[in-house]
């Protein structure tokens, strides 16, 4: 498959409202979002986000209820129609295509899974699953073949011919993805796809998404409300709060450098012995030639298992070629794993 | 000056007004009447070979070919076995041919307010300005004595079955088009975002989501018109329909009270058989529409 296409968001505005888009000048001279709502009675939905989306990697957007997640992700297809700003995917900008193009766009470009599932309920698995090639035209026989490989590659064989009732919830949004992947598409849109969903049928459903995404090399979009989440899925991860952004970066430079507050807060509770990989804590000034090795992008958490085998208080930390590159102690893994490192 | 008289127009003046509307009402019978007729004619054709079909075809092969409908629309033995009775005790009491009359009239009549109910309904589900439009209009429908639609009707028409259809349909058309445009408005929005996400055409999203997912609420129309349909009947014998309503009309000018009686409960035969067939399939068609999560 080739190398997806990433998405680009440039100073994108969306404020709801009859007049939103007097309103931009308002927000770009610095007014807040509870002024706005106060004074001029518009909902401040998006304020000047600029994020780089990588082309095949995960893209997590993070943020409280109501902090415009929902928001931006649809500006991606367009449900939503922006203010100001530009949503560009390779050179094109979504937000100047014509209708047609659009839905062209829409049909080959992007699939979306849903919080609520939104699947069809009066269609059988099989039928929800082939409806985005149905629209497109695809002859049914090969829809259907199509479709079918996808409904095995999310483990419900056996269930094309149910209804979307007759499944729990994860089974249901099995067919979520079931259907958004059929689609064949480059971009792959999930708002909080796995919120409604209970702990261990979401950290699957994470499993299923993983390895997935190991073959794929999809642009995925991910929202979820949940720092666990974002940390195990996200490549890289934007944080929103009152529709900006307030920190982007990958999971680690999050946690281990939260920019205010806010997200200290978010990643207080957060298990650092997941998400903090030994590079970053191992002693760079010394290597040693001798003892155990640990690789330097495993996490702490692996490197804490390594010392509780082996029995030992240091190791030799090794890149990828086998080179030695540093000294990690059990002292330095324990005390990383349970206070913040720096602010 | 007399208080207790409310002021009102001159007896000419309210002559003039009823003159003129009323003329006017002649000179637009007289130019369009014909055409109106013409267009019609069609459907005219239609009930008639059902009625023949109904009337003329051996009454058992009649009698099973509507049971099996009601059984295939029901899928329950009860109401089946229920139609087979009624049916049975109509023959019996010498009500077969009105009754065949009746049930063509109105099986034509409720066609026809499906096909030109549902578009409407589909169009009030589009905008609510159509829908503010429509909607005071089904109001006075639903309000207006139903013998008012007759003064019209006849004087284009004259008496028969076409004007008889037309105010039928006039009457038992407003909850086809209020309960389809209440189905489609009822559609879950995220499913039909999901919908547009897939990048589905707005035909698309009628045929594939809106229509399938508003048919319970459809059928619940369809079944209201029925039954609009089957009390409009009566009504419609006075302009010379033929079927159930004519011995009922017929009873009450003389005094006729079995004649009277036993034609009413026939209608009301007729009316639980479709009520109860068509409220099962309705039933049968949400069977997988209720949405369930977690
Ligand atoms: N159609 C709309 N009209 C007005 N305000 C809206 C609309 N949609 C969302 N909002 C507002 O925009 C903000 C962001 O909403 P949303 O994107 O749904 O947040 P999230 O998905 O993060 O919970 C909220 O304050 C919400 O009330
Ligand atoms: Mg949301």
């Amino acid at each position: 498959m080739a190398e997806a296409t990433g998405i680009e968001i440039k100073e994108l505005y969306k404020i709801f409202g009859p007049n939103g888009k007097e309103m931009v000048q308002r927000v770009k001279d610095g007014m807040s979002k509870s002024e706005l709502n106060e004074k001029h009675n518009h909902v401040l939905g998006l304020n000047n986000i600029n994020i780089s989306m990588p082309g095949g990697k995960i893209q997590v957007v993070m943020g409280l209820s109501g902090s415009g997640k929902s928001t931006l992700i649809r500006h991606i297809n367009r449900l939503i129609d922006p203010t100001d700003g530009e949503v560009l995917y390779g050179n094109e900008d979504v937000c100047k295509m014509s209708q047609t193009e659009l839905r062209e766009f829409r049909r080959h470009k992007t699939a979306m899974v849903f919080q609520k599932f939104a699947l069809l309920p009066h269609r059988t698995v099989m039928k929800n699953t082939v409806y985005g090639l149905e629209i497109q035209g695809v002859p049914m026989k090969e829809a259907e073949e199509r479709a079918a490989r996808w409904i095995a590659r999310v483990g419900l064989e056996g269930f094309e011919d149910h209804y979307p009732n007759q499944l729990s919830g994860g089974m249901q949004q099995r067919v979520g993805l079931a259907r958004a992947l059929t689609n064949d598409a480059d971009i792959l849109l999930m708002d909080e796809a796995f919120s409604a969903l209970d702990p261990l049928i979401r950290m699957d459903m994470q499993t299923v998404l993983l390895d997935l995404q190991e073959e794929l090399h999809k642009t995925i979009v991910f929202i979820t409300h949940d720092l666990d989440e974002a940390l195990r899925l996200g490549d890289r991860i934007a944080i929103l709060r009152d529709g900006a952004v307030i920190q982007q970066g990958t999971g680690q430079q999050i946690v281990l450098k939260p920019e205010d507050s806010y997200i200290a807060d978010f990643v207080k509770e957060v298990n650092r012995g997941r998400v903090i990989r030994v590079e970053t804590v191992m002693d760079q000034t010394k290597t040693l030639n001798t003892g155990t090795q640990i690789p330097a992008n495993v996490m702490l958490e692996e490197a804490a298992k390594i010392f509780a085998a082996e029995g030992v208080n240091e190791a030799s930390v090794i890149n990828r070629s086998g080179t030695p590159v540093g000294v990690l102690t059990i002292q330095d893994t324990i005390s990383a794993m349970v206070t913040p490192v720096a602010h | 000056m007399d208080l207790s008289e409310f002021p009102s127009l001159s007896r000419d003046t309210l002559r003039d007004i009823r003159l003129t509307v009323d003329s006017g009402f002649k000179d637009f019978t007289r130019t369009y009447g014909e055409t109106l007729e013409l267009m019609l004619e069609p459907v005219k054709d239609f009930l008639i070979f059902l009625e023949g079909l109904l009337i003329d075809s051996p009454w058992f092969i009649v009698l099973a070919v509507l049971v099996g409908i009601v059984f295939l629309l029901s899928r329950n033995i009860k109401i089946t076995i229920g139609s087979v009775i009624a049916l049975c005790l109509i023959g019996t009491f010498g009500m077969w041919e009105d009754t065949m009359r009746t049930i063509a009239m109105v099986t034509v009549c409720t066609l026809l307010a499906i096909v030109l109910g549902i578009p409407i309904g589909i169009f009030m589900a589009r905008s609510d300005r159509v829908q503010g439009f429509v909607n005071p209009i089904l109001d006075l429908m639903q309000t207006m004595p139903s013998f008012v639609y007759l003064i019209p009707v006849v004087m284009i028409f004259g008496l028969g079955k076409v004007p008889g259809l037309i105010a039928i349909v006039v009457y038992a058309i407003p909850p086809m088009i209020r309960l389809t445009n209440l189905g489609i408005r009822l559609v879950d929005p995220d499913v039909l975002e999901a919908a547009d996400a897939f990048g589905s055409s707005s035909w698309q999203k009628l045929v594939n989501v809106q229509l399938p997912l508003a048919l319970p609420t459809i059928m619940a129309g369809i079944n209201q018109t029925i039954m609009m349909a089957l009390a409009m009947v009566v009504v419609a014998a006075l302009i010379g329909v033929k079927g159930l309503g004519q011995p009922v009309v017929n009873a009450i000018a003389n005094q006729y009270f079995t004649m009277g009686v036993m034609n009413g409960l026939a209608i009301v035969a007729i009316a639980i058989i479709f009520d109860r067939a068509t409220q099962a399939y309705g039933k049968r068609l949400q069977k997988h529409s209720e949405v369930v999560h977690g």
